[in-house]
């Protein structure tokens, strides 16, 4: 009981910024019309990726001799890149064409 | 650098780009910010990788190595996914979007891993340290195993295959992860070998997952893997104590399982009912067998039909984006623009294999925005229209959804094509929809079929209201 109250108090601050923002993701696309879907779920999809960071400070955090380490520390990386520039670039590829449209 | 400022600058850079994740997502949501809302996400994104890499810990020479795996693997991935990112054709984006989707699950799959490994050798097992780390290997691998499967269904290059007792054993595989993750969590010093243990169930877990799902469900259930990629993101955050993944990973999170129920709703269906029972299997009730007897139509009748219409109304389907025929269905608008029939497109928000994917690809082919009417104002126009043309659409224009209690489509709000004065239903052939039933608007009175594939109907019709 006790441990599960001291992983509670050490991270509150945390816990309160996680509800805080599930409320926040909730209200900030409760508006968004159905054409937009695809590209919103690829925009989230983009931004998930920054789950890259967490693949950056493992390299930075390696011993250079820790080979396991390295090894999957430059996979995750690569992988989290894939998600980050791949996400980005699709959505801005569907939403450059809806802006053709608006100029017309 | 004081070690104060070097942290400090840090900090910023994650809050700015916190901001960033929820302005971008916000403009998202409207059609004029959108792309300026994805370019700031970017931007923001970039500006946290480069103050990691700069700011996190202090340079050092022995770690030149480290920085240098950094750099190319950064490199690696930029060069593969815009060229991936570029290639990819309008009407294959749902797949890229899974595919990605599945890298960042595995990212977060394989930090879980080497964080173990590390806490292995220092020995310093923490409950709080280790659930989080499970957690992230469980959800990230789930989502990866998921996402590729998704990806490989859509490009078709994997069926839909129900086993049988495959929920019996998809509910049991998940009692053994979560299990097995707990009974990790207790111990005092877990071996990796519990870790492998739960990394590979998991990743069955993800393949048994999305395998029995059929592809009308697809783009609920890459929207539900995306969410999950962004909890399985958040988890790294509360592993590291960083702020940037953290809020974008909830962010995504919550947003994402928004955005899942949304789709969900607007087929009528729970998101329990999308897990848990595969659409179009042996459930799919409802009127079944000969309903009446079918007409079919010429292309040169259809042309008449059309050329002297005072208002045609097209619901594009998933038909369409097979056959690539949304650049020849634009030349028929504008054909028939010219001859003075008022021209739109009927746009139910789950037509295709995700939400919005008729707009996309409707748009690729410069087909003018305000001409993609949305499923409300299309029907309250429907009275008005004189012909439908539905292409390569089925369970989004079947009023069994309205009239049929026991049908499983029932409930789910569709395009209300017999409003209309006529209707033209374009298809390869008599096969069900996703759903798997039959579709009585086939059957009906004001209804001509013509068979064909899109494209190449498309093009007759072309042809012969130029002919007129």
């Amino acid at each position: 009981m006790d441990s599960v109250l001291t992983l509670f108090y050490e991270n509150r601050e945390f816990i309160f910024l996680i509800i805080v923002s599930i409320f926040l993701g909730i209200e900030v696309i409760s508006n968004v019309p159905a054409v937009l879907h695809t590209p919103l779920m690829s925009g989230a999809n983009a931004i998930h990726g920054v789950v890259i960071i967490g693949s950056i400070i493992i390299m930075l955090e390696a011993e250079p001799d820790n080979y396991f380490a390295l090894i999957l520390g430059f996979l995750a990386v690569v992988l989290g890149t894939l998600n980050v520039v791949g996400g980005f670039v699709v959505t801005n590829r569907m939403l450059e064409m809806f802006k053709k449209k608006d100029k017309k | 650098m004081t070690e104060l400022l070097q942290n400090s600058i840090l900090e910023i850079c994650y809050l700015i780009a916190s901001v960033t994740f929820i302005l971008g997502l916000k403009m998202l949501s409207s059609p004029d910010k959108a792309r300026k809302g994805n370019l700031m996400a970017a931007y923001g994104m970039g500006l946290a990788i480069l103050a990691t890499i700069l700011f996190k810990e202090e340079l050092s020479s022995d770690k030149m190595l480290n920085y240098g795996l950094i750099l190319g693997g950064l490199v690696v991935g930029t060069v593969i996914g815009m060229r991936m990112a570029l290639k990819v054709k309008m009407t294959a984006m749902p797949q890229m979007v899974s595919f990605f989707n599945g890298m960042g699950g595995a990212c977060a799959a394989v930090i879980s891993i080497v964080e173990f490994d590390h806490i292995s050798h220092t020995g310093s097992f923490e409950m709080g340290m280790l659930i989080v780390i499970i957690l992230g290997l469980i959800i990230g691998a789930v989502s990866f195993a998921g996402s590729i499967i998704a990806y490989g269904k859509l490009e078709g290059k994997i069926g839909d295959r129900a086993f049988p007792g495959g929920q019996i054993i998809n509910i049991a595989l998940l009692i053994a992860i979560l299990g097995l993750g707990v009974y990790m969590a207790m111990m005092d010093a877990p071996t990796p070998m519990y870790l492998y243990i739960v990394l590979g169930l998991s990743l069955l877990y993800g393949i048994l997952f999305v395998m029995p799902i059929g592809g009308a469900d697809m783009p609920v259930v890459i929207s539900l893997l995306n969410s999950f990629t962004g909890v399985a993101a958040a988890f790294g955050g509360f592993l590291y104590g960083n702020q940037a993944m953290l809020t974008g990973g909830i962010l995504v999170g919550s947003a994402g399982t928004i955005l899942t129920v949304l789709m969900c709703t607007a087929m009528n269906r729970s998101l329990t009912n999308v897990i848990i029972g595969s659409f179009g299997g042996s459930a799919a009730g409802g009127k079944d067998g000969e309903q009446g007897t079918i007409k079919e139509i010429t292309a040169t009748d259809a042309a008449i039909l059309l050329a002297y219409a005072n208002k045609v109304s097209v619901v594009p389907g998933y038909g369409l984006a097979v056959a690539q025929a949304q650049h020849t269905v634009h030349n028929l608008e504008k054909l028939l623009e010219d001859k003075g029939v008022d021209f739109n497109y009927a746009v139910h928000p789950v037509a295709g294999r995700m939400p919005g994917h008729m707009n996309v690809l409707l748009a690729e082919a410069d087909v003018p925005y305000p001409k993609l009417q949305e499923m409300e104002d299309a029907n309250g126009d429907m009275a008005s229209t004189d012909v439908v043309l539905v292409i390569g659409a089925n369970d989004v224009v079947n009023p069994a959804a309205e009239n049929d209690p026991s049908s499983p489509i029932y409930g789910m709000p569709i395009i209300k094509a017999l409003d209309a004065k006529n209707v033209i239903v374009m298809k390869r052939s008599m096969g069900k929809g996703y759903a798997g039933i039959e579709n009585e608007l086939f059957f009906h009175d004001k209804n001509r079929m013509l068979f064909g594939d899109a494209k190449d109907s498309l093009e007759k019709l072309i042809a012969e209201v130029k002919n007129l």
